[in-house]
């Protein structure tokens, strides 16, 4: 069956003329003619989805997030990975702005539901990042996996003040779709989870919808729903020695399947909005620790000055949440602000859906964290209510690799 | 009971394959007597003794060709019995043996392996015994095996129907007599048969409605008959005391749709897109306890749903087999996995209450139908070619 025209051809090579920088990393692949653009200013391009590691963690982050969680139903380990190898497939082509299958969603028999659901028929490929992890509930005995856990990805502890409800938690595997059209975000994942069904059942998802964190200095920094900047001193990409000592796991952390791959951990923040609203500029700004105009930290002048700790209250959230206070921890944020609408009460049923990316959780979320639940007087405004840890493997190297191989080997 | 027999007449007026027949002192087959043990007199007769827990096929080989099944049922609860071939296409099928009487049941089988299975009570995967058809077997080229899937089917559509209207018949019966506790128990036993050829029924767009329609897909000022009007009235204003006309035009409705049904011609994509839509009513409307808000009786109907999509599956097994073998395996897969997910919520000879359902136990069911529906939606582009 000769494949189907891409839905965004023509946007794709459009794209390509303004990034044609990006054409040699990815030459490999011009058998596939797919559209060469890797730009992070060009919010219709596509990331290349081959690599060491998996786009979605350093590349830029994205306006959008459909977050989904899965629990594996199936118990055969083999359609276990003939589903990721199905997955992998799919994003292949879904974050080069293609159709989910092959025939697409009208180049197939006309009796025959679409092998692609069509929502993004005519849309680019929006930078869409699939990023795929796997909880610590897929390492038990049903799989063989029980013994390749990794160290790292030991249970959260439980944190003061956190009210996690189970069936918005946890997952034996997630993935994280990235991209700057929200059709297109949720256009990949209502695709995987289609391709899933009877092998995996959806626990949970998240739709986010404005991205809270900076990971590039090309980048300006965002505000999230408090109305504060976000991530000022987010780990970025452009940062060679951090990202290499403080995001990519590495053989000699005792799983060598994760060499290449990274730690990350969700919190689904709900924030009371309303009482917020109603708080004093200066004490908002005496918690955060930074202005709320420009985003300086406090008793400084420019978003990007060098933070005084001492100028802040001893409890401001950016003090608490230093590198310097936690062993040089660093983490690397990527969440989106959500709104579900309202809770019925009246109220915005909003906040932040937390993202961060780690070499290690045990020296990194976790202490940062369990100062912030202890101590931090944004607790009064906010709540924990879901939690997920994923370990997300290394990048898919070529069309005959697959989401996980290392782990399944 | 002056309009059962009535309807009778009519019913066998119109019986090609199953003939009933009013009692087991008019059957010719009686003296064969109805333990099992006697041997048939005549080639291709064979008795069949079904009780509450034994179903006892007198023979357990056939000649290829037509068989006659006389069953009686000396047991206390209605039964069913079918014919399967492999995957559990049905061969034949005869439904609604009430205890005390013997039908008759007529079956074409090629030679092979099959399963003879009473249902008593009606429920679950039901007595099974091997059958074995000896003879030539004469293999089917590709149209044939197309055309024998639809008429498989339409034998299908052709019993349930028929059934369906004896069903209706009692259910209107008992509320025109005002005994709601009655039909309580009768709604939905004779929804199932409805339930299970409903696609069939769709084609004629206006009377499903009229037959079938939930208050709240009215519009305003549209008048409310059906089903899940008497429903309402049942369990709610507990008054069924003018629902009267309401009750017959629920019955000459349904006659005529199956009048329309049984004189329709289906193509194999029908029985492809019939399968389909029988999951979808069960995902859209019965996990959702939206068909049956009242009674809250939906896995009565979602069984019917999942037991008429697997009869048009299987009656397209030949093809299917053919064309796409790992298509087939899957599907037994799933149909099993359906079926098993299902059959932990049966109680007694029905099924729990939807509001009984944690929504833990509706997810499971829902991802089981999802399971199955998504290869069930491939049938149909393979059956088309």
């Amino acid at each position: 069956m000769s494949e189907h025209i891409s839905r965004r051809k023509i946007f794709g090579l459009g794209a390509a003329g303004v990034a044609a920088a990006g054409a040699g990393a990815i030459a490999a692949r011009s058998l596939l003619a797919e559209p060469p653009v890797v730009h992070a200013s060009s919010t219709s391009g596509a990331f290349p989805f081959y690599g060491e590691h998996q786009a979605g963690i350093v590349t830029p982050a994205q306006d959008r997030l459909h977050f989904v969680a899965f629990d594996v139903t199936t118990t055969r380990r083999e359609e276990l990975t003939g589903l990721l190898q199905e997955w992998t497939a799919a994003a292949a082509r879904l974050t080069q702005g293609r159709d989910a299958g092959a025939s697409g969603a009208v180049g197939g028999p006309p009796e025959a539901a679409p092998d692609d659901t069509g929502e993004a028929l005519g849309l680019p490929a929006s930078g869409l990042t699939l990023t795929v992890g796997f909880g610590a509930s897929l390492f038990d005995d049903r799989f063989g996996l029980a013994a390749r856990r990794p160290a790292a990805l030991a249970d959260l502890p439980r944190f003061p003040g956190e009210r996690l409800i189970p069936e918005i938690s946890g997952g034996d595997i997630c993935v994280q779709a990235c991209a700057h059209d929200p059709q297109v975000a949720v256009h990949a994942i209502r695709n995987l989870a289609r391709i899933g069904f009877g092998k995996v059942t959806v626990r949970w998802s998240q739709l986010g919808f404005g991205r809270t964190s900076s990971t590039s200095r090309a980048q300006t920094t965002p505000r999230n729903l408090m109305g504060f900047k976000d991530g000022t001193n987010n780990m970025k990409l452009e940062d060679d020695d951090l990202v290499r000592d403080q995001l990519w796991a590495a053989a000699e952390d005792g799983a060598d399947w994760m060499a290449g791959g990274s730690y990350l951990v969700t919190r689904k923040i709900r924030m009371t909005i309303e009482t917020w609203d109603r708080t004093s500029l200066r004490e908002q700004e005496d918690i955060f620790g930074r202005d709320k105009n420009e985003g300086a930290p406090a008793g400084k002048k420019n978003e990007f000055d060098p933070v005084d700790l001492a100028a802040m209250k001893p409890d401001a959230h950016v003090r608490l949440a230093h590198p310097t206070a936690h062993a040089n921890a660093h983490l690397l944020r990527r969440g989106y602000n959500y709104v579900d609408g309202s809770d019925g009460l009246g109220r915005l049923d909003a906040g932040l859906f937390f993202i961060a990316y780690q070499r290690d959780p045990r020296r990194q979320f976790v202490p940062v964290q369990m100062s912030l639940a202890k101590n931090d007087p944004l607790n009064e405004y906010i709540k924990h209510v879901s939690s997920g840890m994923f370990a997300c493997p290394p990048g898919v190297r070529d069309a005959g690799d697959y989401w996980g191989r290392q782990l399944f080997a | 009971m002056s309009a059962v027999s009535a309807l009778t007449r009519l019913t066998i007026g119109a019986l090609a394959l199953a003939a009933l027949t009013a009692c087991a002192a008019e059957t010719p087959t009686s003296s064969n007597g109805a333990n099992g043990t006697a041997v048939p007199q005549q080639p291709g007769k064979v008795a069949v003794a079904a009780s509450d827990t034994e179903c006892k096929v007198a023979v357990a080989e056939v000649a290829a060709g037509t068989s006659t099944f006389t069953i009686t049922n000396g047991g206390s609860k209605v039964t069913e019995f079918y014919v399967y071939a492999p995957g559990d296409r049905v061969m034949a099928e005869v439904e609604n043996i009430v205890p005390g009487l013997t039908r008759d049941l007529i079956a074409e089988l090629p030679a092979g392996t099959y399963e003879t299975a009473c249902k008593p009570g009606m429920v679950g995967k039901g007595i099974r015994g091997p059958l074995k058809v000896t003879g030539e077997h004469k293999p089917l080229n590709a149209d044939a095996k197309l055309a024998e899937a639809t008429a498989s089917y339409k034998r299908y559509v052709k019993s349930q129907s028929d059934t369906l209207l004896i069903k209706t018949q009692e259910f209107v019966d008992t509320v025109k007599a005002g005994q709601i506790d009655k039909a309580k128990e009768l709604f939905p036993i004779s929804r199932t048969y409805w339930e299970r050829i409903e696609p069939v029924a769709e084609i004629f767009g206006d009377l499903d409605p009229a037959i079938d329609a939930r208050e709240a897909d009215l519009a305003e000022g549209e008048e409310w008959t059906g089903f899940h009007k008497i429903e309402k009235d049942l369990w709610i204003t507990k008054d069924i005391s003018k629902d009267g006309p309401v009750a017959d035009k629920l019955l000459a409705d349904v006659k005529t749709i199956v009048e329309k049904a049984n004189a329709t011609e289906l193509t194999p994509l029908n029985l492809a897109n019939g399968a389909k839509e029988l999951l979808d009513e069960v995902a859209t409307g019965k996990i959702t306890g939206e068909e049956d808000i009242w009674s809250h009786t939906d896995l009565w109907d979602f069984a019917a749903n999942l037991q008429g999509s697997k009869a048009a599956v299987q009656s397209l097994r030949p093809v299917l087999e053919e064309r796409s073998p790992a298509l087939v395996k899957t599907l037994d897969e799933k149909f099993a996995a359906a079926e098993a997910e299902l059959g932990t919520h049966q109680k007694g000879d029905g099924w729990r209450l939807h509001n009984e359902l944690s929504k833990a136990e509706l997810k499971k069911l829902s991802d089981v139908i999802n399971a199955l529906a998504e290869p069930i939606s491939e049938i149909a582009p393979i059956v088309a070619k």
